[in-house]
């Protein structure tokens, strides 16, 4: 039975190993957040951080997950605060239907960690997400406001 | 080889009807009525308006939210006239049942054709305007003054003579019980302070915490997961398939069959599509298993051949004039079938037991998915609970048909649990309503000075009408098929003649974000291209001669073309293309600055849309639809194409149905024209300039025409 440290929490999981760890979050312990588009490591709708990492979590079995810190949406900030990406994403309403910005939220927080000031081909790099509605020009314009907040 | 296409969906077909009778498809002013019996809340001042104690102000949103904004545009037009303070507005979706249940008390529910706002726009402005001479004349009552000394502002009723003022909240239990007014007075547009400002979108902090609002994301007490195999060729069905398989794999409950799938229920989706995946299953193909692409094709060149077509529109003598023209333009061109490919993969969550079917769907058509869940449970549609969940992306593929919800509710009513079925990617790309794959040919006569005295249009195309909404066929014919060549034909040309031949594959077709203007566009703006190029003319300045009658419509161009600089020189290894369409009531104008690399490589870089839509809502959210009908017009201009091997779809996922990424997203400058006096559509009219707009770019910068679609599949590589 994996054991997992989700948001802070340790958690034991009854699932086989080789369960996609996107499921595990989804279904297993309800932490809807994270989200399916493709399962094969290629939208990044499900990216969560393991160990500091943007990371699609449907091409990872939750038995490699064990031990590792994970960190959902759900837990990108503490309580009720916000991330400052989502108060970023807030100020420029980046989300139009709004189903892949987890992912997106997730993929740019793990980005500006590793470099707070990234240029316009750092980001072309590094957030390679998809979104159909379009939100990529507001993305790129949410990420400098908080690079240079 | 050649085939004859059948098309045998007859369950399908069953389920349109199911929904026919005006219950999803009839355009119904909503009553407003709330019969007896009917719960309603405590401070419902009418359908829409809600006001609480606290002054917060709860306003019904009919449509779907499905990242096109009007769950914060609609309650703008309410509270425009209402006179409430925004920032207490809070937006709510009635259920489907419930509006059954009030006599369609919110009218039509249904989310497309860039409807939302203007068709809602007067009575939703209307019940605003009621509920704030409601709420005046209950002020009044209790002042015992008239109801003309008073005024109402920023959720506070003043009396002028006295200087008293109430809040809304402190009258609105009296004024639920005050008769509405039968004609409600409407503010002038000049005296708006609400509409026509950016105000953020209500539902952004749900959408940045990952809050559960998606459909995918319900969870219902005691419910099992279903992953689904449908029929790899359309219109086949499950002949046998081995249960013994999977019967012990861990987790797995039982094994549906559907009229053309086999569904697995397990206790977690991923055991169900697990098994599923392994389920041996054999399929009655039906007579389309050795159709390809290439056929199709041939099918549709036919159509451009065919001497049987229909003649939708005939200015002038064709024949005459094209004999007398001075110089001949003539081209064919083809776009290929497309998947919608919305972020969030089909599903429903559902629970049918003896005496009600409730049911959880991202929807565009609440109704429409009611009147399924009805037909797939075979119950009466009010003994179903129908909550629409916020949609991850629809762009047309959740409205018309609800698939999903016929195939959640029969496989809940076998389990006899709530049961979420969810499509992976691979069956939402294989098993679509498609955007129909087309051809056109054009033969254009121009005179001495260069400009068209005659154009013949040849369309070719399987119908969406006459797959999905046979009742909106004119004598047979799909009218809409020939959108942008008909009533939203802008230029001025003498001789002019529109012909249409259906041609239907067993493909299944849909509404696909901008429809038939989405290939008609690039259709007909490539063209006007080609014959600019063959007058020797600007195409610019040669789309200004054909409109010059037109303020309206050179307004839009004008705007475009000035905020891109089109006089100034372009930069350095880059070149410009135009286009204009109409579509959906709406006016929009692209130019869009492109290079093409050595080997062939296509890139935007920037893009400048002039988008009259006569009056603007919410100007922030506008340019948001913008963005993204460029984004949505890119993608399908550069990746687009479902192609068709043995009767099914070769792509599957984003690794060979391919999107755009960040990294290619052009820079886009939108400039708003609103020159009021008529509501247009915001949602599709943005998507057909891109790709001409694109193409004629390409052919600026390397002399090549395009007139096939995807740009991946062309040859641009420099020799």
């Amino acid at each position: 039975m994996p054991r997992l440290i989700i948001n802070g929490h340790t958690q034991q999981v009854d699932v086989d190993p080789d369960t996609p760890l996107l499921w595990v979050l989804r279904d297993t312990l309800g932490l809807t957040g994270t989200r399916y588009g493709c399962g094969i490591a290629q939208c990044g709708a499900c990216t969560v951080h393991i160990d500091g990492v943007a990371t699609r979590s449907c091409s990872v079995p939750v038995g490699a997950a064990e031990g590792a810190q994970i960190t959902t949406i759900e837990g990108l900030s503490a309580n009720d605060s916000l991330h400052p990406v989502q108060k970023a994403w807030i100020a420029l309403d980046v989300p139009q239907c709004g189903y892949c910005q987890s992912g997106m939220i997730m993929a740019v927080a793990a980005l500006l960690r590793e470099k707070p000031r990234p240029s316009d081909a750092d980001i072309d790099e590094a957030i390679t997400n998809i979104c159909r509605c379009g939100t990529y020009a507001r993305i790129r314009a949410a990420i400098h406001t908080v690079a240079t907040a | 080889m050649t085939y004859m296409p059948q098309i045998s969906r007859r369950s399908f077909v069953a389920s349109v009807a199911a929904l026919g009778g005006g219950l999803a498809l009839g355009f119904h002013l909503p009553t407003g009525a709330t019969p007896a019996g009917a719960a309603t809340r405590d401070g419902e001042v009418n359908a829409w308006v809600v006001i609480q104690p606290d002054d917060t102000v709860i306003i019904r949103v009919a449509r779907s939210e499905m990242g096109q904004g009007i769950i914060t545009a609609l309650p703008m037009l309410v509270a425009e006239e209402l006179g409430c303070d925004w920032s207490k507005v809070r937006a709510e979706f009635p259920d489907a049942d419930e509006n059954l249940r009030r006599q369609r008390a919110w009218g039509d529910m249904a989310t497309g054709g860039s409807r939302s706002v203007r068709g809602s726009q007067e009575y939703l402005r209307k019940a605003g305007a009621a509920a704030r001479e409601m709420l005046v004349e209950a002020a009044a009552q209790q002042w015992d003054v008239p109801a003309a000394e008073c005024q109402a502002a920023k959720g506070v009723i003043t009396h002028k003579p006295s200087g008293r003022s109430l809040r809304f909240g402190e009258v609105a239990e009296a004024a639920t019980k005050l008769p509405p007014p039968s004609e409600p007075k409407l503010k002038d547009p000049k005296d708006w302070s609400l509409l026509g400002t950016s105000q953020k979108r209500l539902d952004t902090v749900d959408k940045v915490t990952g809050k559960p609002i998606f459909g995918i994301d319900v969870r219902v007490p005691n419910m099992l997961y279903a992953a689904i195999v449908q029929s790899p060729v359309f219109g086949g069905t499950p002949k046998s398939f081995d249960e013994a398989k999977v019967r012990g794999f861990k987790g797995v409950r039982q094994v549906v069959p559907l009229p053309n799938a086999v569904a697995v229920v397990a206790d977690s989706w991923w055991q169900a599509k697990q098994a599923a995946d392994a389920l041996p299953v054999t399929w009655d193909e039906g007579p389309n298993g050795k159709v390809s692409s290439a056929d199709i094709d041939e099918l549709l060149r036919g159509g451009l051949a065919g001497a049987e077509a229909a003649v939708v529109r005939k200015n002038g003598d064709i024949d005459a004039a094209l004999a007398k023209a001075v110089k001949r333009v003539e081209a064919q061109y083809a776009a290929p079938f497309l998947s919608h490919a919305t972020m969030e993969p089909q599903n429903c969550t559902a629970h049918v037991t003896a005496d009600k079917v409730e049911v959880w769907v991202p929807t565009q058509s609440g109704e429409g998915a009611l009147a399924a869940a009805a037909a797939a449970a075979e119950v009466a549609p009010e003994k179903v609970v129908l909550h629409k969940a916020m949609l991850g992306g629809g762009f047309g593929r959740r409205g018309a048909v609800q698939d999903y919800v016929h195939q959640a509710v029969r496989i809940a009513k076998v389990v006899g649990q709530p049961v979420k079925l969810l499509w992976t990617r691979e069956e939402d790309v294989r098993h679509d309503f498609y955007r129909p794959a087309a051809m056109a040919k054009f033969t254009a006569g121009l005179d001495a000075a260069g400009m068209p005295v005659a154009w013949r249009v040849r369309l070719t195309s399987p119908s969406i009408f006459a797959t999905l909404l046979p009742q909106r066929l004119t004598n047979g014919v799909d009218l809409a098929a020939a959108g942008g060549f008909t009533e939203e034909m802008a230029y001025d040309v003498p001789n002019y003649q529109v012909e249409y031949a259906m041609r239907t594959t067993h493909v299944p077709v849909g509404f696909w974000r901008s429809v038939n203007h989405s290939q008609n566009g690039f259709f007909r703006e490539c063209f006007v291209d080609e014959m600019a190029h063959a007058a020797g003319q600007d195409p610019y300045q040669y789309r200004r001669k054909l409109l010059s009658k037109d303020a309206k419509r050179l307004a839009v161009l004008d705007a475009a073309a000035q905020k891109a600089g089109w006089d100034e020189p372009v930069p350095p290894g880059l070149s410009r293309g135009i286009a204009l369409v109409e579509a959906y009531g709406s006016l929009c104008a692209q130019v869009v600055e492109a290079s093409v690399g050595d080997k062939g490589q296509v890139r935007a870089h920037r893009v400048v849309a002039a988008l009259d839509t006569g009056h603007v809502v919410n100007p922030a959210i506008l340019q948001s639809q913008v963005e993204s009908g460029i984004v949505y017009g890119l993608t399908a201009a550069l990746y687009g194409v479902i192609t068709i091997e043995n009767g099914r779809v070769r792509q599957g996922n984003f690794d060979d149905y391919e999107m755009l990424r960040l990294a290619e997203m052009p820079v886009v400058e939108t400039v708003l024209v609103p020159s009021g006096g008529f509501w247009g559509g915001g949602g599709e009219p943005t998507v057909p300039p891109l790709a001409p707009a694109l193409c004629n770019a390409i052919f600026a910068a390397s002399g090549k025409r395009i007139r096939s679609l995807p740009l991946k599949d062309q040859d641009l590589k420099r020799v």
